[in-house]
């Protein structure tokens, strides 16, 4: 095995540029379903009539196809029905139509760990609803949701990695392109799973470092 | 207009083309789970075993699937395997490759949850009624340690037959690729909005299978909680 260190230097910004563009579109899908997420969990938790089982209809129907499908279905399908979208924009709502979901269930995860006891602990002092919802119910059940949260925002980012079937010039389009250009196969995938390490072990090890923290807060228990 | 589109899912052996290609993914999808399942409960018990170096291992084993997309595994084991290693696997071969080194790691993760959350004292119970140490794991361990892990891995199951959906982009004809297929055919022959129903039904086939699966879980999740 031999690596060819020339090639690596001279390829090595187009791989840099193309984990910036693949953190670009993950940042906002990952902001637009953390919102998407955090309403849907609410509508679900307080079984908002009409609502809710749209609601648990979107998430079934998100969790149980695969995000290939689905964004190939936005690209190429909906255009045929005249809604054209641009590349970027598909992988942000297709990020997001994924993400939304699963990110209500760490949300719904973390409300239904909140107690009875502490719902009507505040209700008994006199708090209205959405009293109880800022100052009680949520800062318990985000603490809780932090690591299927933070789980998912590494997903999320992993998915990126599909998007080069929209011609988007992430990571992988790069190491496609490099090894169909020049056929130098060991270089380009090494150079690509160094992209992801790069993009992803740190949030990885700050992952960690915020669950212990947060398995302190055991809140009424 | 979408009146007429959805007609090509009919026209010529389309639906048995699509069925054919369904399965392929449910070939390699069913080969992959049950190579993992059986991997991944080696892998579970070699995870909560007393062997410091044994954990360590299989830890850095878990970590290393899980930090890289599993579309760069493909990738690797598609081209890199080739041109490095010089071992030339079939794109579906590579397929299930990596989907069972993915899945027994992950699989591993959740049968270690199921056994260390056991608490020990089921184990000295067991022991001190009598119980022979083949009699303990029989009647108490596993039956127990079945029960909170077959959730997870029913899940587990649904995310690969999910994931079984990238294998197309390292070349296997599967569904997606047949309906690929059936769409460049149509739009030459004026069906413009072949690729809206032929996706949409694609869609349709993944959540037909991956939806009463996931039920199924959650059902067995709740039934046992109580």
């Amino acid at each position: 095995m031999h690596f060819d260190l020339a090639f690596i230097q001279n390829y090595a910004p187009l791989y840099a540029e193309a984990a910036g563009l693949a953190l670009k579109l993950a940042f906002w899908g990952i902001l637009f379903s953390t919102i998407v997420g955090f309403v849907c969990s609410l509508i679900r938790y307080y079984r908002v009539p009409f609502l809710s089982p749209v609601t648990g209809a979107y998430i079934e129907l998100s969790r149980n196809t695969p995000l290939l499908v689905q964004l190939f279905f936005l690209y190429f399908g909906l255009p045929k029905m005249g809604i054209h979208l641009d590349a970027e924009i598909c992988a942000v709502i297709g990020l997001t139509f994924l993400g939304g979901s699963y990110m209500a269930e760490a949300f719904r995860g973390g409300l239904e760990a909140v107690s009875k006891i502490q719902i009507e602990s505040g209700l008994s002092i006199g708090l209205s609803t959405p009293q109880l919802v800022r100052y009680v119910i949520l800062p318990q059940a985000f603490a809780v949701a932090v690591p299927a949260l933070g789980a998912n925002v590494i997903f999320l980012i992993k998915e990126t990695s599909i998007f080069s079937v929209m011609a988007l010039e992430d990571p992988m389009f790069v190491a496609k392109d490099l090894i169909g250009l020049y056929y130098d196969t060991g270089e380009a995938l090494l150079m690509l799973v160094v992209t992801y390490l790069i993009m992803l072990l740190p949030l990885s090890i700050l992952l960690t470092y915020l669950e212990k923290k947060v398995r302190h807060a055991g809140f009424g228990h | 207009m979408p009146d007429s589109g959805i007609s090509i899912l009919f026209e010529g052996r389309n639906l048995i083309r699509l069925a054919q290609g369904l399965w392929v993914t449910a070939y390699i999808a069913f080969v992959s789970v049950a190579l993992s399942t059986l991997l991944g409960v080696l892998v579970g018990l070699a995870m909560s075993s007393r062997f410091t170096a044994l954990r360590a291992v299989m830890r850095l084993y878990l970590d290393a699937i899980r930090i890289v997309p599993v579309l760069v595994l493909l990738f690797l084991a598609y081209f890199g395997l080739g041109k490095v290693f010089h071992v030339n696997l079939n794109a579906e071969l590579a397929s299930i490759l990596v989907f069972t080194l993915w899945g027994a790691a992950e699989m591993g993760d959740i049968v270690r949850g199921a056994v260390t959350s056991l608490p020990r004292h089921q184990r000295e119970s067991g022991l001190s009624i009598g119980l022979t140490e083949g009699q303990v794991y029989r009647y108490v361990i596993i039956p127990q340690a079945v029960r909170r892990l077959l959730p997870g891995a029913i899940n587990l199951a649904t995310r690969m037959i999910k994931t079984t959906s990238l294998v197309m982009l390292i070349g296997v004809v599967e569904v997606l690729k047949v309906g690929q297929q059936i769409i460049e055919y149509a739009s030459l022959i004026s069906n413009p909005t072949a690729s809206f129903w032929v996706y949409a039904f694609i869609l349709f086939l993944y959540f037909a299978i991956c939806y009463p699966i996931s039920r199924y879980a959650a059902y067995l999740e709740q039934k046992w909680q109580s």
